[in-house]
Order: structure tokens, then C-alpha cells, then sequence
């Protein structure tokens, strides 16, 4: 391989301008690689399923070729055999496979992170290799169920007893294997400790389940009983079975002299030298890392510059207004033209409105999407069956929110399959279905987006919370309320494996968990029944979000109601309403009797006596519950963006916050809940 | 400070002179100072918001971000709250927000020496006393007039005016 990459840089080809689409081109197929493993079929696997991950199995390879990524193209390599001989159907595809596929992707994840510098070293892939080699041949691989031995390194750690939640580790999760102490226990005189751990599990997820013991960086995973060494592309490069060339592996390619030429000519020529014929039939092929430069899908764009072109935008719709005002009183026949601009210009505004607003915006799915790998890996260490229901995926949210909670999202969702689900048989016992489900929804309900991670296992034991407390020094009562016992769930003092729930400790880090969303502004909040499950309910504020509002106008006043808690509306008649212990007022409405909220006394509206007074209710729900809003007109719907009104005025009950109405006004959004909550109280 | 020379003493006056934008509230002039001072806007009706004092009229959309609007001379019960086009919004950056303030009008911006303010007289007053920096003479022509310049800063941040959520309640 290093060849290549030498041919190509005398090439007089500077090819590491290209490295950052190769990077991204890669990324997309290795995720588009992943979600096709994922939703493909054991049993009746598809061919064009197997096709497509081939194709981007090959892309990848094509382009690490170009660019000298030895390690890269290596395991892409194999990759290729095995999915070559799986798409002819030489081979039935087995989990086995899928499992090693899977981590053959993660591992290229890494190995590619190293190439581009945000990671200093990437796991050791030989002995995934030496796996995939076996199962393209046929074979089950060595070990019968892949378990390698590793050494693992801790440290430098100031005590030596900060390493034993790794053996906790192993001994609450069977499945992942076994882990000796090496050092009986003590610190090395650098402040190491050393394990043999003997696992199926890739390094990735071992490093994943070691940090939250250890920090990441403390921890050095190597196989074991061979000299410590580190592996560089370089090293990997000189042996012998890492060039393609000589695989009898490459034969079965449908063009071999194409893709011949395509992965050993630099990659300028590249294209060039594509025969037309081809191309079809391997689309993603076609386009190697140089010639991708064109087509490159996506753009870094920093978010400041995004909320610039937010408020600019929304300068330009209030000049349009404003244009829109003066000209309407012009005679149209004869300012026809101009009138027709200024039309244009309205529609245009609007498209580029949208448009701008939707930069900041991503749906909930690119938080969602990366759970069924997760759960898939951990059922499977965990001896258990779990299936995975997303709901409100298109619920989108700010990308800075995004990125945020996936984080503590990820630890629920693991709290979730390890100690919330049971085990097959624990539920069958229960009467329950073998499988468990883990729920995950995302909806905005008044000035909140709420993401609720539900499970139907064990749910906590209340006797052994409390206990817990006790043992722990925390001030508790037998006579506490639910609600008073979960809570103690966050106390600092429950992190970490603790016999909580059946399996291990629910509760390792939930005291991080509700820190790090109480950082975003938000809030948590944990319900539980035994045997019924658990659920946990998320609370985010929309610093900026955009929502589907229905405006309502009260006395003058402008106020938008979000539409996701509007039930209905419809025109009050007289003697709908029912006077209740003097003040009160309820409406009945399809047999229930619902508590009337007048928006103009809520609010405090001065009323000037003209136009239709208090002639709407409007059903709104939220938390559960539905009250009546009586307004005095709909004014119509329209998808606004929501602005923080603290940012430079203080909390307003009732309020959930302020958007910009298209003539440039403010309008204020009312907050359902806390309007459902005063109705009710 | 015998020992400075003059050109010394004239280098400390010049760094410690500062510019002041001045307004008038009823019959009233006020100083404050300029760095505080985002732009000066013509009034345009605000949205009201529920529960809010008097003197805070409501926000207003600038340029994408929501600004409170707070009428001064309500607050001081200084002249009378007429709002026409003549009516003008000085926007200011406080305590890391954007706060817009109504006076009668914006006069003029000046240069102000710490020889010019004498510190302000203990008086029984709407304005506490602690919001007033100092009282600067200024000669305009033959005219001497008195200016009272303001810390804008804690005025506005300050738990009576009602635009910061207070820590304590």
C-alpha cells in the first residue's frame, strides 16, 4: 500500500486536500453501513441489501487505497470477500457475521479518526481480521464465540481501589467474560494496574463500560501474551498479506481490470479511467475520494453565523411588511408592476424564512437512531431481548440541545436494558412477554421539549432504595411518598454498581445524568411502578425551537398557543357555561366537564369594548389534563420560532416565551401547562 | 499633587474624562455614560406583558431579539408619558442584556471632567440616591446647567426595577 500513496504524492498530486471529504464520504458509508446491518434479516437476507453494503464496504477501500490508509484498506478488504461471497450466495449469512461486521465498522470508525488526528490510536484489528477470514472461509471463526484474551493497563490512578469497579463490572454482566488482576491488587510504581480479561466484546464497548469507572484516556486495552507494541499503519503495511493484488479474493469482482485500475491509480485519473459501463451497477463505487470533491453533501457552518442569518432574515421580513402597508393603498392598475413585485417579494421572504430557520433545526431521529445499535450489543452481552420503539422522531430541536442530551440520554437508555429489562425468563415468570420494550418519545409540550425513556421491566424496589439510604447516611422515613424515594435515586451517593435493582445498580451515574440536564436548563423527573417499570421523563426549555403555533387574538393582543396542545376549538354559545362555587366556570365538553381559563383575565387584557369578546373556547391539554381557553378570535396558524424572553427580561408566569410575528410585533406564547396547572389548583 | 507637572495632571483629568449622553426627563437632565449606550430608536408600541409594573411597558422586537422597554418617566414620575414620534428609546447594554429605556428626549453628548461632578446631596427622593453617580455642572455659553449622571447599570439591574429575576425571590 505504501506504494500507492508514493505514486500518488509523485504524482504531483497533493492528495491531502481531499482527505476531509474521504472523511466525510467514508463516515456517511460506514453509518449507511451500519443501519443496513442492522435492519437486515438473518434468516432471508436481501441481495440488494448485501449489495449495497458491499458498495460501501468498496468505497471505503477505494478511497483508503488512494490515500495510503494501509490498516483501512486492509480491513476493507476482508470485508469485501466476506460480502462478496455472501451477495453470490456462496456463503448463508450468519449473526456471527453481522456481529464482526458490525465491529469491523466501529473499528474502521477509529482507525479513520486516527488518520485524521482526533484520535491517537485505534484498536488492534489483526485479530478481527483473522475472524472475518475464518467466516468468509466458512468456518466458525477460532474460540467458537470470537472470545480473545486482552491485557488491560489502568492508570495513572491515585488509588489502586478506583480500578475495582472494572472486576464489579464483570461480575455483574456474565456475558462479558472474565478479568484477572495481574498485581494482586496494588499499584504499579507508576500507578498502573494490570488485568487479563478474557471477552467476545469489541474494545470499543469494553472502553465504553471501563469509563464509567475509569477515565477513558487511564485506560490501555492490548491482546495479551505478546511484547506490549503499538501498531502504525507503516508496520502493518510491510506485511505481506495486506496487498490486495495478490487475493485471490479480487477475482470475483465484476470488472477486475476497472477496479484494478480504480484502487491502484491515483485518484485524480481515477474517474477518468471508469469505463461508462459500469457505473451502474456500483453507483457508490463510482465516485472515488477525489472526484467526491464536487459532490460533497454537506457544510460546517458555525451556528453564530447561522443566528446571524436568523435575525437578518427577520430584519427582511419586517422591511417587507413594511412595504407590503405602504403599498396597498396604490391604485393597482396603475403601480400593476410594482404591486406584483412586492407580492414576489412577500413569497420569496417567506421560503427564505423558512428555509434559514430550518439550518438550526434536526429532528429527534439523529439522537433516536443511535440507540438500536447500542441496544442490539447490549441485549446480546446481557442475555436479554429487547426491542427498541421510537415515537416523535420528527420532533426537531435545536442543534445545540441535540448534541447535548444525547449524552445523558445514552445512560438512561443503558440503565434502561441493564437493570430495568429482565431476563427472558424473569419476565416469563412474571407473566410478561419474553422481550422487553424500551420506549423512547420525544414531543414538545408547553415551553418544554419532553423526551421520556420508558421501560416495562422490574421498575425499583422501594424497600431497597431506602435501605440504600439508610446504609448510606441519608436522611429517610418509612412514611416518604414514591415520588420522595425515587428522587433519592439521584443523590450522588447512589452512583455506581449498587444492588438497587435485580441485576446491579441502577443509579451508575444518575446523579451525572440529572447534573448534566439540569446544566442545559432542564429538568428530571423519574417514575416508577414494581414489576410495571420505569420511566423517565426529560424537560428541556427551547432556547430556539421552531413550533407550530396557533395564534389567538385577546382584547387586541396577540397570543400564540402552541398548536401540539390545542385539542379543539369551537364557538361559544350561550349557556355553554356553568358557574361553579361562584367564581368558577366550567364548559362541558363531549360528556366532561372541563375548567374555563379566560386568556383576557389571565392575562389581564384591557378591553376597549369593540370587536368579539370571549366568543372562542379552545381546548388545550397538557400533563394530562385539558381545560377550556376562552379567547376572543383565531387568528390562524403559523410554524414560529421560539425566543427566550429571560434572555434579557426575567420569567413572566404564564409565559413560555416570545416569537416575532411577521409584521415584526411580538407576540408572547402562552405556557399551557402552567395555564392547566392555575385552572386546576 | 504638587509634584505633577501640569501636562501630568492633564494626562490623569484627559483619562478620567468620560462621554455622557444626555437626556431629559421632565424638566430634568440626566447623564449617562455613553460606553453603556447600544443606539438611540424612535418608540414604536411595545407588546405588553401580564403582571408587569407600570413603568415596564412591554417588549419589542429588535432586529430578532426581544428587549424590554422601560418608561423612565413613569418610573420617576418625571414629566408626563406621551408617546409620538418624537418620543425616543435609548438602548442600552446592562448587565449583559439588551434594555431599552423611554425618555422625553436625547440631547446631546458630552465630555465631562471629574472636576466638573460634585457628589449628590442626601435627598428624600423616587430615585434612591445610591443610583446617582454625581451632579456635573456644564457652561454652555454664559448658561450654566446642572446635570445628574446616572449609573444606568445598577439602575437597571436593580431589584425595584424589576427587569432581573431577583436571586433572593
Amino acid at each position: 500500500m505504501g506504494e500507492i500513496s508514493n505514486a500518488g504524492l509523485q504524482g504531483g498530486f497533493d492528495l491531502t486536500q481531499f482527505h476531509g471529504v474521504f472523511f466525510e464520504e467514508a463516515g456517511e458509508n460506514l453509518a449507511n453501513m451500519e443501519s443496513l446491518l442492522l435492519a437486515i434479516d438473518v434468516e432471508s437476507a436481501d441481495a440488494e441489501q448485501l449489495n449495497a453494503i458491499f458498495r460501501a464496504a468498496h468505497s471505503i477501500k477505494g478511497g483508503a487505497a488512494t490515500f495510503g490508509f494501509a490498516d483501512v484498506t486492509e480491513l476493507t478488504h476482508e470485508l469485501e470477500t466476506l460480502l462478496d461471497r455472501l451477495r453470490k450466495a456462496e456463503l448463508k449469512l450468519r449473526r456471527e457475521m453481522i456481529d464482526a461486521l458490525l465491529e469491523a465498522g466501529d473499528v474502521l470508525r477509529a482507525q479513520l479518526a486516527r488518520h485524521r488526528g482526533s484520535a491517537s490510536d485505534s484498536p488492534d484489528a489483526r485479530d478481527l481480521i483473522g475472524r472475518i477470514r475464518a467466516l468468509a472461509k466458512g468456518e466458525v471463526p477460532a474460540g467458537g464465540d470470537g472470545r480473545r484474551v486482552l491485557r488491560v493497563r489502568v492508570g495513572p490512578l491515585a488509588d489502586a481501589a478506583a480500578a475495582d469497579g472494572l472486576a464489579e463490572l464483570f461480575r455483574d454482566i456474565p456475558a462479558l467474560g472474565t478479568l484477572e488482576a495481574l498485581d494482586n491488587g496494588a499499584l504499579s510504581a507508576d500507578g498502573f494496574r494490570e488485568f487479563r480479561v478474557t471477552t467476545a466484546s469489541p474494545d470499543g464497548e469494553l472502553l465504553e463500560l471501563f469509563s464509567f469507572h475509569v477515565a477513558r484516556e487511564q485506560i490501555a486495552i492490548e491482546p495479551y501474551a505478546e511484547p506490549a507494541h503499538t501498531d502504525t499503519a507503516d508496520g502493518r503495511a510491510d506485511a505481506p498479506r495486506s496487498a490486495p493484488e495478490s487475493d485471490p479474493g479480487y477475482g470475483f469482482f465484476v470488472d477486475p481490470q476497472t477496479l484494478r485500475a480504480e484502487s491502484a491509480a491515483p485518484a485524480a485519473a481515477a474517474p477518468a479511467m471508469q469505463p461508462q459501463q459500469s457505473a451502474p451497477r456500483r453507483p457508490a463505487a463510482n465516485k472515488p475520494a477525489a472526484a467526491g470533491s464536487l459532490d460533497s453533501t454537506t457544510l460546517r457552518v458555525s451556528v453564530e453565523k447561522v443566528d446571524q442569518l436568523i435575525n437578518l432574515v427577520g430584519e427582511l421580513v419586517i422591511t417587507q411588511a413594511m412595504l407590503t402597508q405602504r403599498t396597498r393603498d396604490l391604485d393597482p392598475v396603475q403601480f400593476q408592476a410594482l404591486l406584483a413585485g412586492v407580492a414576489d417579494l412577500e413569497r420569496n421572504t417567506r421560503h427564505l424564512q423558512e428555509a434559514v430557520l430550518s439550518i438550526r433545526m434536526i429532528p429527534m431521529a439523529f439522537v433516536f437512531n443511535r440507540f438500536p445499535r447500542m441496544l442490539r450489543d447490549l441485549a446480546a452481552k446481557l442475555g436479554k431481548e429487547i426491542e427498541l420503539k421510537t415515537v416523535g422522531e420528527a420532533t426537531e430541536l435545536d442543534k445545540g440541545l441535540v448534541e447535548k442530551i444525547v449524552d445523558p440520554l445514552t445512560h438512561l437508555v443503558r440503565n434502561s436494558a441493564d437493570h430495568g429489562i429482565e431476563t427472558p425468563s424473569q419476565r416469563l415468570a412474571a407473566g410478561k412477554p419474553a422481550h422487553g420494550t424500551i420506549t423512547l418519545s420525544a414531543a414538545h409540550e408547553g415551553g418544554s421539549i419532553v423526551i421520556e425513556v420508558r421501560d416495562d421491566g422490574a421498575g425499583l424496589k422501594r424497600d431497597r432504595i431506602l435501605a440504600k439510604a439508610r446504609e448510606r447516611g441519608l436522611a429517610v422515613r418509612d412514611d416518604m411518598t414514591n415520588a420522595e424515594v425515587w428522587a433519592l435515586i439521584w443523590e450522588p451517593g447512589f452512583s455506581t454498581a449498587e444492588q438497587v435493582s435485580d441485576v446491579s445498580g441502577r443509579g451508575v451515574g444518575m446523579d451525572v445524568v440529572r447534573k448534566n440536564i439540569a446544566a442545559l436548563g432542564g429538568t428530571v423527573e423519574l417514575d416508577s411502578a414494581e414489576g410495571a417499570g420505569t420511566r423517565v421523563t426529560v424537560r428541556l426549555p427551547l432556547t430556539l425551537a421552531i413550533m407550530d403555533g396557533m395564534s389567538v387574538g385577546v382584547g387586541g393582543e396577540t397570543y400564540i398557543v402552541p398548536l401540539a396542545s390545542v385539542v379543539e376549538s369551537f364557538q361559544l354559545s350561550e349557556g355553554m357555561l356553568l358557574a361553579v362555587g361562584g367564581s368558577g366556570r366550567v364548559v362541558k365538553v363531549r360528556g366532561d366537564y372541563l375548567p374555563v381559563v379566560s386568556l383576557a383575565e389571565f392575562f389581564g387584557v384591557p378591553r376597549d369594548g369593540s370587536g368579539p369578546k370571549d366568543s372562542i373556547l379552545l381546548i388545550v391539554e397538557a400533563e394530562g389534563s385539558r381545560v377550556a381557553l376562552l379567547v376572543d378570535e383565531l387568528l390562524g396558524q403559523q410554524q414560529i420560532v421560539v425566543k427566550n424572553l429571560e434572555t434579557n427580561y426575567r420569567r413572566v408566569p404564564g409565559i413560555s416565551g416570545a416569537t416575532i410575528l411577521g409584521d415584526g410585533r411580538v407576540a408572547l406564547i402562552a405556557d399551557v401547562a402552567a395555564l392547566v396547572r392555575r385552572a386546576r389548583h | 499633587m504638587s509634584a505633577l507637572t501640569s501636562v501630568e495632571a492633564g494626562a490623569v483629568a484627559a483619562a478620567a474624562t468620560r462621554e455622557y449622553l444626555t437626556f431629559r426627563l421632565g424638566g430634568e437632565e440626566y447623564g449617562i455614560d455613553i460606553l453603556k449606550v447600544q443606539e438611540i430608536r424612535s418608540f414604536e408600541r411595545p407588546t405588553r406583558l401580564a403582571s408587569a409594573p407600570a413603568h415596564i411597558l412591554g417588549v419589542v422586537n429588535l432586529r430578532g431579539v426581544i428587549v424590554p422597554i422601560v418608561d423612565l418617566r413613569v418610573r420617576f414620575a418625571l414629566g408626563e408619558p406621551a408617546y409620538d414620534a418624537f418620543t425616543v428609546v435609548i438602548v442600552l447594554n446592562v448587565a449583559q442584556r439588551v434594555v431599552g429605556a423611554v425618555v422625553d428626549s436625547v440631547s446631546d453628548v458630552l465630555e465631562i471632567a471629574p472636576q466638573q461632578v460634585r457628589e449628590a446631596p442626601q435627598f428624600n427622593a423616587l430615585l434612591d440616591a445610591s443610583y446617582i453617580t454625581g451632579l456635573a455642572s456644564v457652561r454652555q455659553g454664559e448658561a450654566e446647567r446642572m446635570l445628574i449622571l446616572l449609573d444606568i447599570e445598577r439602575l437597571m439591574a436593580g431589584a425595584e426595577m424589576g427587569l432581573v429575576d431577583c436571586a433572593a425571590g
